[in-house]
Order: structure tokens, then sequence, then C-alpha cells
């Protein structure tokens, strides 16, 4: 009973919310070609003007971090507080800085 | 770290648990199983309702039962899709449904014999739905909670419709309430079922709530659905068929009858009133979208080898 959407690759959908923000992962879903997947994501992810624009992306053209790795990649950002603002200390004197 | 020590440190700090990470075959099968049933539940409760598009008493009403049965499929999209991010494949579990080995919620094996069952359906099965699916939306898999949030967003509305058909008909005439009692008679105890069995015979409950799949058990979720439910019903002017209901001022809860699990299990089992409709409406669908299946798949496949002019030329 098997159907030939099993052979449809899966893509992962991307929406703009509006002009001005970046797209976002909202999901993924099966297509035969990128002109389907667009046409689908719109009815799924945007019936209610959740979106501007849509991109589409074969699930399979992603490459992605281990999350194995997830410790070596980022938790030597952990010891290195001297990169955000609150690190330093000002003297109350110094007014919008 | 040892792998299941770290999945429990997740748990306990109420992390999510994301597709990639390591995750025991338990916890990956228990999520598989409700996901897809409830992709199933999505699907399959389209067609009671389907049943009354086309007799609907207005077009707005019609423009707003296609809208609610769309938003069903979509559903039915965003879960097979969080099934999938577990290794789940699409057609093994489109298969399992339509060749009757899969199971989905049980209240959608009930007929659709008025239009007022539109209005019971999605004042209560939306309603018990919501109750269900909103503590879904921080369980611990993420993308099954991530689907849940947009799933919730959008049944608010079918509720509401719902509630409103059943509000205009018991403003009705006298007939019309009739209609509105008559459809709340059939689909009280049903709609009461859709949370499950009680807690001391329900089998999957204690595990889940300890991986924090499930944050409340059924006979909680029951209980706050009755008691969100009740006062709704006498704004209506309505009654619910349970002869035993009545407000315990101690507990600040209503006190509910028996539900009849034999019913809930029989159906359960395949021999509701419209199991084998539903089944055999769903195989119908599948077969007859096949044409078009392989149209687009012979259509992607001819353009992905097609022959350019440029690189004719090349050669």
């Amino acid at each position: 009973m098997s159907s030939e959407s099993s052979k449809w690759p899966l893509w992962e959908v991307f929406v703009r919310s509006r002009q001005g923000l970046s797209h976002k992962h909202v999901g993924s879903l099966h297509a035969s070609d990128a002109t389907m997947a667009i046409a689908n994501a719109r009815d799924v992810y945007t019936r209610r003007q959740e979106g501007v624009s849509i991109w589409v992306l074969p699930a399979e053209a992603i490459s992605a971090s281990s999350p194995a790795d997830k410790d070596i990649l980022f938790d030597p950002a952990n010891d290195k507080v001297y990169r955000h603002p609150t690190f330093y200390t000002l003297p109350d004197e110094v007014k919008n800085m | 770290m040892d792998l299941n020590q770290r999945f429990e440190d997740y748990i306990a700090a109420d992390q999510k648990i994301e597709a990639k990470d390591w995750m025991p075959d338990d916890y990956r099968k228990t999520l598989i199983r409700q996901i897809s049933q409830h992709a199933h539940s999505e699907i399959i409760g389209m067609l009671p309702e389907g049943n009354w598009i086309t007799r609907a008493p207005s077009l707005q009403r019609k423009a707003i039962l296609l809208a609610k049965v769309q938003d069903e499929a979509g559903h039915g999209l965003y879960l097979y899709s969080a099934a999938e991010t577990l290794g789940a494949q699409r057609d093994d579990l489109m298969d399992a449904l339509i060749e009757g080995r899969a199971k989905y919620s049980s209240i959608f094996n009930y007929p659709t014999l008025t239009w007022a069952d539109m209005g019971a359906i999605g004042w209560l099965v939306d309603g018990a739905a919501i109750m269900n699916q909103v503590p879904l939306c921080k369980c611990s898999y993420g993308p099954y909670a991530r689907a849940m949030v947009r799933v919730c967003k959008e049944e608010s509305f079918h509720q509401r419709q719902g509630f409103q058909i059943m509000l205009n008909l018991c403003e009705g005439t006298d007939e019309q309430r009739e209609m509105a009692q008559d459809s709340l008679n059939r689909w009280w105890w049903p709609s009461l079922m859709m949370f499950g069995p009680n807690d001391e015979s329900s089998t999957h409950n204690e595990q889940s709530m300890r991986w924090k799949i499930k944050r409340f058990s059924n006979d909680e979720l029951r209980q706050r659905f009755v008691d969100m439910t009740i006062p709704q019903v006498e704004l209506l002017g309505l009654t619910v068929p349970d002869k035993d209901l009545k407000w315990n001022q101690s507990t600040g809860h209503y006190e509910m009858g028996a539900i009849d699990w034999q019913e809930f299990f029989n159906v359960i089992a395949g021999n509701g009133p419209c199991n084998k409709e539903r089944i055999a409406a769903r195989k119908k669908a599948h077969r007859d979208g096949q044409w078009v299946r392989q149209a687009a798949s012979a259509y992607a496949e001819k353009m992905r080898t097609k022959v350019t002019p440029n690189q004719t030329n090349a050669a």
C-alpha cells in the first residue's frame, strides 16, 4: 500500500514573518519538487498571515553540528564573560556608555 | 558522561530533548506512538465534520467549517512531521492507519447526525482537545512541543465557532434548542472519554509523567474540563446527560457519574458506530489521490533529467 510520496524528499520550511525580519524555521513537509514544497508550505504554515516570504530547502542539504560536540563547541564561551559589556564596571559619573 | 544520565538530567532540569539528542528507545517509541496517534486523530477528525460542509446552513458557516477542517489537515501534518524527526516513516504511519492497525481518538467513530453536532464537536471535542494539548506545549520533546504550540493557537477558533453554533441554536426555536440538547446528550460522554481511562487503569500514565511527556493525569484533565464546561452548559440553558452530576462545595469541583468504560474500550477495539466507515473513507481518499502523486513524481523526475539547450551545446 506504500505510496509514491515515500520517494518525495523532505523539505525544511523557513518563513519571514514580515519585512525586516529574517526567515525562521517553522517545520518540514514532503513534496515532489520545490514548487510543490512552496505551494504546500503556504497552505500549511501561512493560513493566518504568518508570513510574507517562504524558503524551502531539501532537508538532506543541511549540515548540522553534532549534539555530542555540544560541550566542545559551546562550553569555551562560558568562561569568557569579558565578551559581555556587563563585565566592565564603570564609575557612576560615566553616563551613556 | 553517561548518555542515559545526561538524558535524565535534561528532563530533570526541564530542558527540551531535540531530534538528534540521545534518548532511550522506550522514550522514542512512546513518542512515536503518541504523536502518530495524535496525527491520525487530526486526519480522521476531518471526516465527521466534512460530512456537513455541503449542507452548512449558510455560506459563512460553510467557509468557517472549511477553514476548520483545513486546520485539522494542517495539524495532522505538523504532527506527522514531528513523528518523522524521531525516525518514523510517513508512509509506514499512513499504512498503519488505513490498514486499521493504528489507533486514533475514539470520539471520531461517532456519527454527525445534525448540524448541531458541528457545534457540539467544536465546543466539546475541540474543547477537550485543548485541555489535553495545552500541557503538551511544555512536553519534553522539542519538535512535539513546538507543533502543539501551533495547534493550540488554532484550536481556540475551533472551540469558539462551535460554541457560537450552540448559542445560536439555543437562542432559536424550540426545535433548534431540542436539536442542541440532543447533540449534547450524544457527545457529552464520548467527550469525557477523550481524556482516556481512569488513572488507576491507564497503562501509559506513570512513565509518560516521569519523562514529562504528560504533565497532568487523565483524571485531572477530565475534572478540569467538567469544571470549565458545566457553567457554559448552564449558560446555554442545556443539561448534561448525567443524573449524578453535582457541585461539591468543599472540594470546589463537580462530581460526575460513572463513565461507561465498556463502551470506550469497545469503540477503541474497532466496534464503534463509524470505525469501518472512517477507515474506508481514508483508504478511498488515499487510493483516489494515487494518480496525482504519481503524476507529481513523474513531473519532478522529468524536470530533474531535462536536458536544456545549453547543456546540449556543451556536449
